[in-house]
């Protein structure tokens, strides 16, 4: 079993290391059959082992195992070594079994592409390295992980490397999470010299025994791990690297930036969980975090044209969801939100992908139209994702798992209403800028032709995740509707039952208020963009949806605050101004030859003189001694 | 007899030495620049005959008859050096003759 | 004896290489590399055949030569020039081998020179006596003068004559301390004598100890190289041969951080910690204005150069913070550093081999032609930025976290250098191999000779990266020797320390 485990993060290196080497010496059919037959063959044993990890239930909570040692000087002892518990197993599922779904698309999407086999070496690393996080068993070997998966979102976005601004996408991700990442290594260098240990399991043993709750340790230690959650996750303040990322290949913004790497950051959260339960300030921010970022995700999403910002932002903010879950303690239910949306938000991206594709890389929502009937298949699939996106009540496994956000967000023992309003504007916008995608992509006329259907390879992945958006959420039922626990059972081994402070005749209530908001949404989705295009106009040319388009002005002020200063630091001082003391000093010598050089004329009768004058001065001294 | 201090003798010797000094510092000609330098050799050998005619020696005007050597000697040989340079600068100006100046 | 047979081969080799060059100009480089795969071999003998003991020194040597003055011969072998060692004859080696096609003219004198160099080094790694080892540290100095300044690029006379100007000044500074030291030593014990042995805890009023620590910190700063001491470094490094910028950056800088590790913390224990504050300081100034400065050039290896400052920063912020922690990742930087900066400086190398530009504004798209080279360029940037199982990460963790527990601020203000590597790092790899092409280079990829050169050091950095464990284990004496006596800060004294700091604001 332990082998098992060890063997799941290193088949991905592997293939890497394969793929990398003598990827260009393979066939494509070889190379995309090793690529993506790795990732399966993880899938595969994701699911032996947890068919063994179900079945040692309730023992056994977790395996450990590991590898070698890898530094052990003064106090810090860090090993390779990796830990399988219910929080990494479900993540593992979901990073192994997507994953692998997405490898297949990829196959059929990049077949057109000169850099194959290299697309599949950078993807496998980063299965790798994401699987290196969650089964990390100390929180050094998960920072080896996050950076990893940092380096390869850096690759993959930058993929298309002829194009300079993609380059430059893939550096502003990369420098904005680096940015998280330091403000959580100063986080993992206290925790390590106050506890001695880097193992996550003694570190939040003994923070609980240690620390008392709001002690300002506590509270400084969670903000810094929070900040680097930020930073990965693409929240408030450091969100705005995620839309520009949707320039890297579709597969690669369904993978990273939808169902597995922007997770990495709940990942940490729900691991580092009692460290955050000793911090309730910092725990309250998160909520508040998440509300914000879902509101304004969700009007930026609104009033974009490219069909994958749309998605971009609708992650963003369905990722805050994920963080206001967490905010008001309902750990299990962020989790089970995270993978359902891995299984609709993959399909919506992969859907996105065949559709650019299809239409020559055509991003303009706009521009597009009545692919309905042209390509059904894509269609349907991308019709389901968006339901479940919109938690549409009852029949898609995203209103369960909305749902029951929306509820603890109200009824947690720090959930407030003011949060669960926020949420549930967001739930009404989330159906609103799902349909107008839907509407104006799918529907009316079409102002450009598909130039090919897609193959089996891309369309059979659509079909797997579209059925796991529909039935996906009746592993969590709640009581009113079939009181199913299966997940949260699951998951409760690891994290702490969220604490209820409200009564469950009230969910109900609560249920029928988020399904109806869904609907309303839609339905308003259907008024202004299907039946009277001529309502959204006002809306769509004002003001605010130009700064709501850009991402309500963050970009701007980061470039003015950060980027613009440091650019005109560098370049004003580009030549060092420490070396004008040494010009200087060479300048002086130069000036004193000159000076001197006047008394090295070359005439006879000037050294004479001197001759002279020397005697007289000496003759002089000597006589008046 | 003018009985001249001895003195007065030693300054005249001294003024006669400036003399050949200042000579050899102001002129620019060549030529005028040894015959500086003969005066100040007459200069120092006329100090030796006063001291021998103070000290009743003649040790002083043995040495007279050395300078007076020395200083053909040194005529011959400075007015050889003083063709090869005006064979190669045309000119007796010593200001002319500054080749090893600093070059800067 | 084997320290002295170390030295005397590469004398040996350096005479030799410099006779045959007239005959033959392939015989130099081989005789080069055989001397020195010869000394590698034979360190690597000892390290497998030696049995592990805790004694101070592995092994020792030592033959009077000036007695009347207390002058020895002096060698001896610790964990940490043992490392040093082992990385020296491998660049040394590598460096042979990409100078194989790059120098045509004068080749047996090249040689003589970079035997020279590598002898002096070795030299001030192994010397235990002051006035040897102020020797060897001058002997470093000349060759590496006619490097830069017959076989360099278009500004080299100056760029040596500052480097030399620079590194000489600063070693007078040192050697007028290491008379004082003689004559401090000799008047309280009335030994007169140069024996670092002997010399270390010598007695000696505070005052008198920190300007004699001052002398000894002029020429390590200089060489290290701190700000603002460093304007020599990225003129020297632009303007000399690729072989000549390797052995600078990856060797001569570490003579410095050896320096600091050998004699400024055994020998002045008080005097050190006083200027710790200051030491820790410079440190810092030197991670983030290095990198500043690296991202602002235009001129490709001026930038590497400046990275080489930036990565020194952490050098002597570790040095400072006196802990065991710290120094192992001194220890660690010293050999990652080393190995990075010397794989871009060899990348440069390369590129001007190719395009005979260093212009990174005429680079860009290079990776459609050369996708090795990009791999190799890759892989180093991202060891410069610090990337988790790659060297340089062990490095700048330990010292971060060494640092973080003797001075917070400092150590906070260095990890913001982490996100300043990434900013230059990836403009590097941008400019370079990313984007279209500028222009259309007749460019092919790496030779086989290349390749090796450049796998053998992916190979290295991964192994530093994922197994540093030996390296630790190695110089875990030499370490807590030069601990011996400096009081380590408790983590909650810091703790106690910085609250008490944050009430009173």
């Amino acid at each position: 079993m332990t082998t098992i485990i060890a063997l799941i993060p290193a088949i991905p290196f592997l293939s890497f290391l394969i793929l990398a080497l003598f990827g260009h010496k393979l066939t494509r059919k070889l190379a995309g059959f090793i690529g993506a037959g790795s990732i399966g063959m993880v899938a595969l044993f994701t699911f032996i082992v947890a068919i063994g990890f179900f079945k040692s239930l309730p023992e056994v909570k977790s395996y450990s195992v590991t590898i070698w040692e890898w530094i052990n000087t003064g106090n810090l002892k860090v090993d390779i070594s990796f830990s399988l518990d219910a929080l990494s197993l479900v993540f593992c599922f979901v990073i192994t079994f997507v994953g692998f779904l997405i490898h297949v698309y990829s196959i059929g999407f990049m077949s057109k592409d000169e850099g194959f086999s290299r697309f599949f070496a950078y993807m496998n690393l980063f299965i790798g390295s994401m699987l290196v996080l969650v089964l990390a068993d100390n929180i050094l070997l998960m920072y080896l992980g996050w950076e990893g998966v940092g380096l390869c979102s850096y690759l993959l976005i930058g993929f298309w490397y002829k194009e300079p601004a993609n380059g430059y996408a893939a550096r502003k991700a990369f420098i904005i999470t680096r940015i998280g990442d330091t403000a959580m290594i100063i986080g993992i260098f206290i925790l390590f010299l106050n506890f001695g240990t880097v193992n996550i399991n003694e570190l939040m043993q003994q923070a609980s025994g240690k620390w008392a709750s709001g002690s300002s340790l506590a509270v400084l230690t969670a903000a810094l791990l929070l900040c680097g959650a930020l930073g990965k996750s693409a929240q408030l303040p450091l969100q705005t690297w995620l839309p520009d990322a949707m320039a890297g290949p579709s597969p690669v913004s369904a993978l990273i930036h939808a169902a597995t790497m922007v997770t990495a950051g709940v990942y940490l959260i729900a691991r580092t969980h009692v460290l955050f339960s000793l911090a309730p300030v910092v725990q309250s921010a998160i909520a508040i975090i998440g509300a914000l970022t879902l509101l304004i995700a969700g009007f930026s999403a609104l009033a974009q044209h490219d069909l994958k910002r749309i998605l971009a932002y609708s992650t963003i903010s369905q990722i805050g969801y994920m963080f206001l879950a967490l905010g008001v303690g309902a750990w299990s239910a962020a989790v089970f939100h995270f993978m359902i949306h891995a299984f609709f938000k993959a399909l919506l991206f992969l859907g996105a992908g065949i559709v650019i594709l299809v239409l020559n890389e055509e991003h303009d929502i706009f521009k597009m139209g009545g692919l309905r009937k042209k390509m059904p298949v894509v269609f349907i699939t991308f019709l389901i994702g968006s339901a479940s996106l919109s938690a549409l009540p009852l029949i898609t496994a995203g209103f369960y798992s909305k749902d029951e956000i929306l509820w603890y967000a109200y009824s947690s023992q720090s959930g407030s209403i003011l949060l669960w309003l926020a949420g549930i504007v967001g739930a009404l916008l989330t159906a609103l800028y799902s349909f107008r995608m839907i509407f104006i992509t799918f529907y009316g006329e079409a102002k450009t032709e598909p130039a090919f259907n897609p193959g089996k390879l891309m369309t059979v992945p659509l079909i797997v995740l579209a059925v796991l958006s529909l039935v996906g959420g009746y592993v969590e039922l709640p009581a009113s509707i079939g009181n199913i626990h299966l997940f949260s059972n699951l998951v409760d081994n690891t994290l702490p039952v969220v604490v209820v402070k409200a009564g469950e005749n009230q969910e109900i209530l609560f249920q029928l208020l988020s399904a109806i908001i869904a609907l309303t949404g839609i339905y308003i989705a259907y008024l202004i963009y299907f039946k009277k295009p001529s309502l959204s106009e006002p809306f769509s040319h004002s003001r605010i949806n130009k700064y709501f388009e850009k991402g309500w002005g963050f970009d701007k002020l980061y470039n003015t605050l950060f980027v613009n200063p440091v650019v005109w630091l560098s370049v004003i001082d580009k030549n060092d101004f420490f070396d004008w003391w040494n010009i200087g000093i060479a300048r002086l010598a130069l000036m004193f030859n000159s000076l001197l050089s006047y008394a090295q004329n070359g005439k006879l009768r000037w050294y004479l003189m001197s001759f002279a004058i020397g005697i007289a001065l000496i003759l002089t001294y000597m006589l008046s001694k | 007899m003018l009985t001249v201090s001895i003195e007065t003798q030693i300054l005249f010797a001294g003024i006669l030495f400036f003399l050949g000094l200042i000579g050899l510092l102001v002129r620019r000609n060549m030529i005028f620049m040894l015959m500086s330098i003969e005066i100040m050799f007459n200069s120092a050998g006329l100090v030796f005959i006063i001291a021998a005619t103070h000290w009743k020696q003649p040790d002083g005007q043995v040495m007279f008859i050395f300078i007076l050597a020395v200083t053909a000697v040194e005529v011959s040989i400075a007015l050889a050096l003083i063709l090869q340079v005006y064979h190669h600068f045309k000119t007796l100006d010593a200001d002319a003759v500054n080749k090893l100046k600093d070059h800067n | 004896m084997i320290l002295v047979y170390l030295i005397v081969i590469l004398l040996a080799g350096a005479f030799l290489a410099w006779v045959t060059g007239k005959w033959n100009p392939v015989l130099p480089r081989i005789i080069s590399l055989a001397t020195l795969s010869t000394d590698l071999v034979i360190i690597i003998l000892y390290v497998l055949l030696s049995v592990p003991s805790n004694k101070d020194w592995l092994t020792d040597i030592k033959f009077d030569w000036i007695p009347q003055f207390g002058i020895s011969l002096h060698f001896a072998l610790d964990g940490l020039s043992l490392v040093m060692l082992i990385l020296t004859f491998f660049l040394g080696i590598i460096s042979v081998i990409i100078s194989w096609k790059e120098i045509v003219s004068k080749v047996g004198f090249f040689h003589f020179n970079l035997l020279l160099i590598l002898a002096g080094i070795t030299g001030v790694f192994l010397s235990l006596d002051l006035f040897l080892f102020y020797f060897f540290w001058e002997l470093m100095l000349v060759p590496m003068y006619f490097l830069i300044g017959i076989w360099g690029h278009e500004n080299r006379t100056a760029a040596s004559n500052k480097f030399f100007l620079y590194t000489q000044a600063s070693g007078l500074l040192m050697f007028i301390s290491i008379l004082a030291l003689y004559f401090v030593h000799g008047h309280s014990t009335g030994l007169y004598t140069f024996d670092y042995q002997q010399i270390l805890g010598t007695e000696m009023p505070a005052p008198t100890a920190f300007l004699l620590m001052l002398g000894f910190l002029a020429a390590f700063l200089v060489k290290l190289p701190v700000v603002p001491l460093h304007n020599w470094l990225p003129d020297a490094h632009t303007e000399a041969p690729t072989a000549g910028s390797l052995i600078l950056a990856a060797l001569l800088l570490k003579t410095g951080a050896y320096g600091l590790l050998r004699f400024i913390v055994p020998l002045f224990p008080s005097a050190s910690a006083e200027f710790a504050p200051i030491g820790m300081l410079l440190g810092v100034v030197g991670i983030l204005y290095g990198a500043k400065l690296a991202f602002a050039q235009t001129d490709l290896k001026r930038l590497v150069a400046y990275t080489s400052v930036s990565h020194m920063g952490f050098v002597i912020l570790g040095v400072f913070s006196f802990n065991e922690l710290a120094y192992q990742g001194v220890v660690i930087q010293m050999i990652a550093h080393g190995i990075s900066t010397g794989a871009l400086f060899i990348l440069v190398g390369q590129l001007y081999e190719r395009i005979h530009t260093r212009d990174i504004n005429k680079m860009g798209g290079l990776w459609e032609k050369a996708p090795f080279m990009g791999a190799i360029g890759l892989i180093f940037s991202m060891a410069s930025l610090g990337l988790p199982g790659l060297g340089n990460f062990i490095a700048e963790l330990l010292i971060l976290i060494g640092a973080f527990k003797a001075n917070i601020l400092m150590s906070c203000l260095a990890s913001l250098g982490l996100i300043a590597a990434t900013i230059y790092s990836l403009r590097i790899v941008q400019k370079v191999f990313l984007g279209n092409k500028n222009a259309d280079w007749k460019m092919y990829d790496l030779t086989v000779r290349e390749k090796m050169v450049s796998a053998s050091l992916v190979i290295a950095i991964l192994w530093l990266g994922l197994f540093p464990q030996p390296v630790i284990n190695t110089a875990k004496p030499a370490i807590l020797k030069t601990l011996k006596n400096q009081k380590e800060v408790s983590w909650h004294d810091q703790v106690n320390r910085t609250n008490d700091y944050f009430i009173k604001f």
